[in-house]
């Protein structure tokens, strides 16, 4: 161990995997080849409420190739488990349209598709209520949102200041149903032997999988073999298990032959997982000068009947400006809908389009520019728990964002810049991310010929995170890049939680530190590394339940440049520009890559994605990529990512903070800040369609 | 097909494709899409499928170097013509200077898109080359086959990225456009 190399963190080295991908050897999850294998077609729900009556099944199995057909009538018995949406094929209930009541499998992908056209199904059909609305006689308060956070939260009399303000804002925003959209569908091929089952699954988790999977088929997770080494994206859609994943086990488990399953993408809009559509009413009062004294953010959302998520879309206003006067509330109604799930920022992304559009209209009601008026409302300490920060940079974000876009003359008056057809406008808005980590453990092994080996059941779905922890691995073992192979997305690795939260390098980089420190350790004692190799491992469950007295939270400033065209009411972004407060950037190649992708998406949330229901059907009608606009390469002109410099040693030991999801926060904000400053309009419900220009 | 002849049965054929350079004899069901035969029958799972209905372009190959969405293409078609996939860019074990210049940008992140943005390249590069105008091409203007960043994004914009690389995709493919 006398070998000092040159530090890799903080390098812009390329990704690991990067030849593997560019050259299509790499594997997805249904790209791995199996003896024997057998496809399956399953068959959705195509009402929003009743009870399947009978299942026909005798056409589909005379077809050639056709192995078998499974319903609730003759599929294998699940245990029960929390989460009903993985209770499938067990109830002859129908939930939602689009949800899975039978499946065919055949031994060609055309034969099984073929067949599950002709699977007869007779439905009871009931009335559905599939229509989310601010009064609805449902409306509850949920016991805690999403990840595990009090629904409500109240400080001092917000009413009495509201009432009392010279200055008030109150307005209703409103985000759309957002399909996640990861470019690869959800895909299974399970396989079922002696030791258990196999599965080589699209999933964010491998570990989380497994535990999930083992207790429906009431067997241990040791007998459960969960594996992803690459995963076509996500963006939480692959984050919490869904019913795919369980239909392709259990239809192995049935026929004894290993099934491949591949959700199409139509079938993506029901059983996937989406954001919850929002109608949030955000009331600011303030004195003149803009300082803040009271704010009030109330949202409304929806679940499914079987299940409830509850997205935490108010929590950032808990943490972002002073206030003495506060509350923020989540009520949700249960429809006849697919259950939402984790879409990037789950809770930030449409809380801080509310927020950070109102924060411009107080700015404005203020006479006041957009960052002075955030500047003046930045708080000492945590406004929610009155802990110090560990670190909040949103202050320096603001003023280098400022300087780099070249806010400084910018003319306040909306509707005035004309270059040609266009109106120019320009926006800001700011945006935060909570720091989250969890216990994990890992392994790491020296080799007698120099190589180290670290496993973690980790996920790389295209974070950068293989890279970026075989960086942290050389670092801690002084060591070259090239001398390090980190393992991952295996089951069988050591144990890990999942790629979500953006806590993903802070977890896993937590314990791969602290199995390289141990191996070092080691090697000392030992005098360096035996003929037979050695291995240490390291749990960090201790080190991570160690209470934080500090608020953590990443903080950032999106600045925005559009132009809409006075004629078609056709809204574009000329730029983009983000500057981020998150700790160390470990890698700065794949880091910006993320920054930007975020806002990309941020981007395409405030112009183009909206989940359409048909009421009288039930479902999202645009439930495909023709139909359901995400951004594409024409859309995308420059995007711009720096970051702060940011020395945080509340955090873990690499000094980082989560950046996966960031850079989505406050994009759409700051497009409809500008869009306002272009056009005079304020469109408060996304996305921002040429409809709603139109004047 | 005789009249007693079951109608739900697989109509199939005997062929010959080649892909990157190698004939496979193979008998296919009408049915089947050239995506779908790569990746379940010939185990070249470069192409990948992102919807099956030529609408994100993950499925992008190269037909005779014309690039084509190959969920869209019936297999059966293509006895005799040359078929390029990823696996067929580079050249031996140097990758091609598109893969090189991905990896360089960081232009991908999860990499499913991937496949088919290369594949998209090499063929809209060639279609500049031969001077085939896009719509942000100017009015009787002749195309300059180094591409400004508007005729990549143009060009490209058949390929959804998700993971939203179009910043640093556009800045390999100008990369090896001059
Ligand atoms: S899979 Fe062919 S275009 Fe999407
Ligand atoms: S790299 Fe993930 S979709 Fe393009």
């Amino acid at each position: 161990m006398t070998t000092v190399a040159a530090r890799a963190v903080g390098t812009e080295a390329d990704r690991v995997e990067g030849l593997e991908k560019v050259t299509g050897r790499a594997r997805y999850a249904f790209e791995h080849p199996i003896e024997d294998m057998v496809y399956a077609a399953p068959v959705p729900s195509v009402v929003a409420r009743g009870e399947v009556i009978a299942v026909d099944v005798a056409e589909a199995l005379t077809f050639p190739g056709v192995i078998d057909v499974l319903w609730h009538g003759n599929a294998p018995k699940l245990e029960r488990v929390g989460n009903a949406e993985l209770h499938v094929l067990q109830s002859p209930r129908v939930a939602y349209r689009g949800q899975y009541i039978a499946v065919v499998i055949a031994k060609t992908l055309e034969e099984a598709r073929e067949a599950a056209l002709r699977v007869g199904v007779e439905y009871a059909v009931e009335r559905h209520d599939v229509g989310l609305r601010a009064d609805h006689p449902r409306l509850y308060r949920p016991e805690r949102v999403n990840p595990d956070l009090p629904a409500d939260v109240q400080q001092g009399d917000p009413d009495t200041a509201l009432a009392a303000a010279p200055v008030t804002v109150d307005a209703v925003y409103r985000t759309p149903a957002e399909h996640n959209n990861p470019m690869e569908p959800h895909a299974t091929v399970a396989r079922w032997d002696a030791e258990g089952l196999t599965l080589y699954d699209s999933t964010q988790g491998a570990t989380s999988l497994r535990d999930a999977v083992a207790p429906l088929f009431g067997i241990e997770p040791s007998s459960v073999r969960v594996i992803a080494p690459h995963v076509g994206g996500g963006f939480g859609a692959k984050g919490e298990p869904h019913p795919p994943v369980v239909l392709a086990a259990l239809a192995a488990r049935r026929t004894g032959r290993p099934v491949k399953l591949a959700v199409t993408r139509q079938q993506m809009f029901s059983v996937t997982g989406y954001r919850t559509p929002t109608i949030q009413r955000v009331r600011l009062g303030a004195h003149p000068d803009g300082h803040l004294t009271a704010i009030v953010h109330d949202a409304v959302e929806q679940s499914s009947t079987i299940h409830e998520f509850a997205e935490q879309t108010t929590t950032p206003t808990r943490i972002m400006y002073a206030a003495p006067n506060r509350r923020t509330t989540h009520r949700l109604v249960r429809l006849d809908v697919p259950t939402p799930s984790w879409m990037r920022a789950p809770g930030e992304a449409p809380g801080m389009f509310a927020l950070e559009s109102a924060m411009d209209e107080l700015a404005a009601a203020c006479g006041l520019d957009p960052i002075e008026l955030r500047i003046r409302n930045e708080p000492e300490v945590d406004p929610e728990t009155g802990l110090p920060f560990s670190s909040r940079n949103l202050v320096a974000c603001l003023r280098d964002g400022a300087r780099r876009f070249g806010w400084a003359d910018r003319d306040p008056a909306p509707g005035v810049r004309r270059r040609g057809r266009l109106l120019i406008g320009t926006g800001v808005a700011a945006s935060t991310y909570p720091v989250y980590r969890s216990a994990c453990q890992a392994t790491a092994r020296a080799e007698p010929g120099g190589i180290f080996t670290v496993r973690i059941a980790a996920a790389d779905i295209g974070t950068g995170a293989r890279t970026v922890l075989t960086q942290i691995a050389a670092d801690v073992l002084r060591v070259p890049l090239g001398r390090v192979r980190v393992a991952i997305g295996d089951s069988a690795l050591p144990r890990a939680s999942l790629a979500g939260g953006s806590s993903g390098t802070a977890s896993w980089g937590t314990a791969v530190t602290r199995a390289c420190e141990a191996l070092r350790d080691e090697l000392d004692r030992r005098g360096g590394t035996p003929s037979t190799g050695v291995t240490v491992s390291v749990d960090t469950t201790e080190e991570n339940g160690e209470p934080s007295r500090f608020a953590r939270h990443a903080f950032g400033a999106q600045f925005a440049e559009v132009g809409v065209d006075r004629d078609t009411g056709e809204a574009r972004v000329r730029r983009l520009l983000g500057v981020f407060a998150v700790g160390r950037v470990l890698n700065p190649k794949t880091a910006r890559s993320q920054f930007i992708g975020g806002m990309t998406m941020g981007l395409s949330m405030a112009l183009l994605e909206e989940s359409v229901l048909d009421r009288e059907f039930g479902d999202y009608l645009n439930h495909d990529l023709a139909q359901y606009h995400v951004a594409a390469c024409a859309d995308v002109p420059a995007v711009e990512a720096y970051w702060v410099e940011e020395s945080d040693p509340h955090l873990n030991p690499m000094g980082s903070k989560g950046i996966g999801e960031i850079g989505i926060v406050g994009t759409a904000a700051a497009v409809a800040n500008a869009v306002h400053h272009a056009t005079g309009i304020r469109v408060r419900d996304l996305p921002i369609r040429l409809d709603k220009l139109l004047t | 097909m005789n009249d007693d002849e079951d109608l739900s049965a697989p109509v199939t054929m005997e062929m010959r494709l080649s892909v990157n350079g190698i004939g496979y004899p193979i008998t296919v069901d009408t049915r089947e899409t050239l995506l779908d035969t790569l990746r379940e029958r010939l185990d070249l799972t470069g192409a990948k499928k992102g919807c099956d209905h030529g609408q994100c372009g993950a499925c992008t190959v190269l037909v005779d170097g014309r690039r084509v969405t190959s969920c869209l293409t019936l297999t059966v078609a293509l006895d005799d013509r040359e078929i390029t996939t990823v696996e067929g860019l580079a050249d031996g074990s140097v990758p091609h200077p598109l893969q090189t210049a991905f990896v360089r940008h960081d232009a991908l992140q999860c990499g499913y898109c991937t496949p088919g943005q290369l594949c998209s390249a090499v063929g809209m590069l060639a279609e500049a080359r031969a001077g085939w105008p896009s719509i942000v091409t100017a009015d009787g203007g002749s195309v300059d086959a180094r591409l400004d960043e508007a005729e990549i994004r143009e060009r490209m914009s058949g390929n959804l990225c998700r993971c939203g690389a179009y910043v640093n995709i556009v800045a390999a493919i100008a990369e090896v456009a001059r």
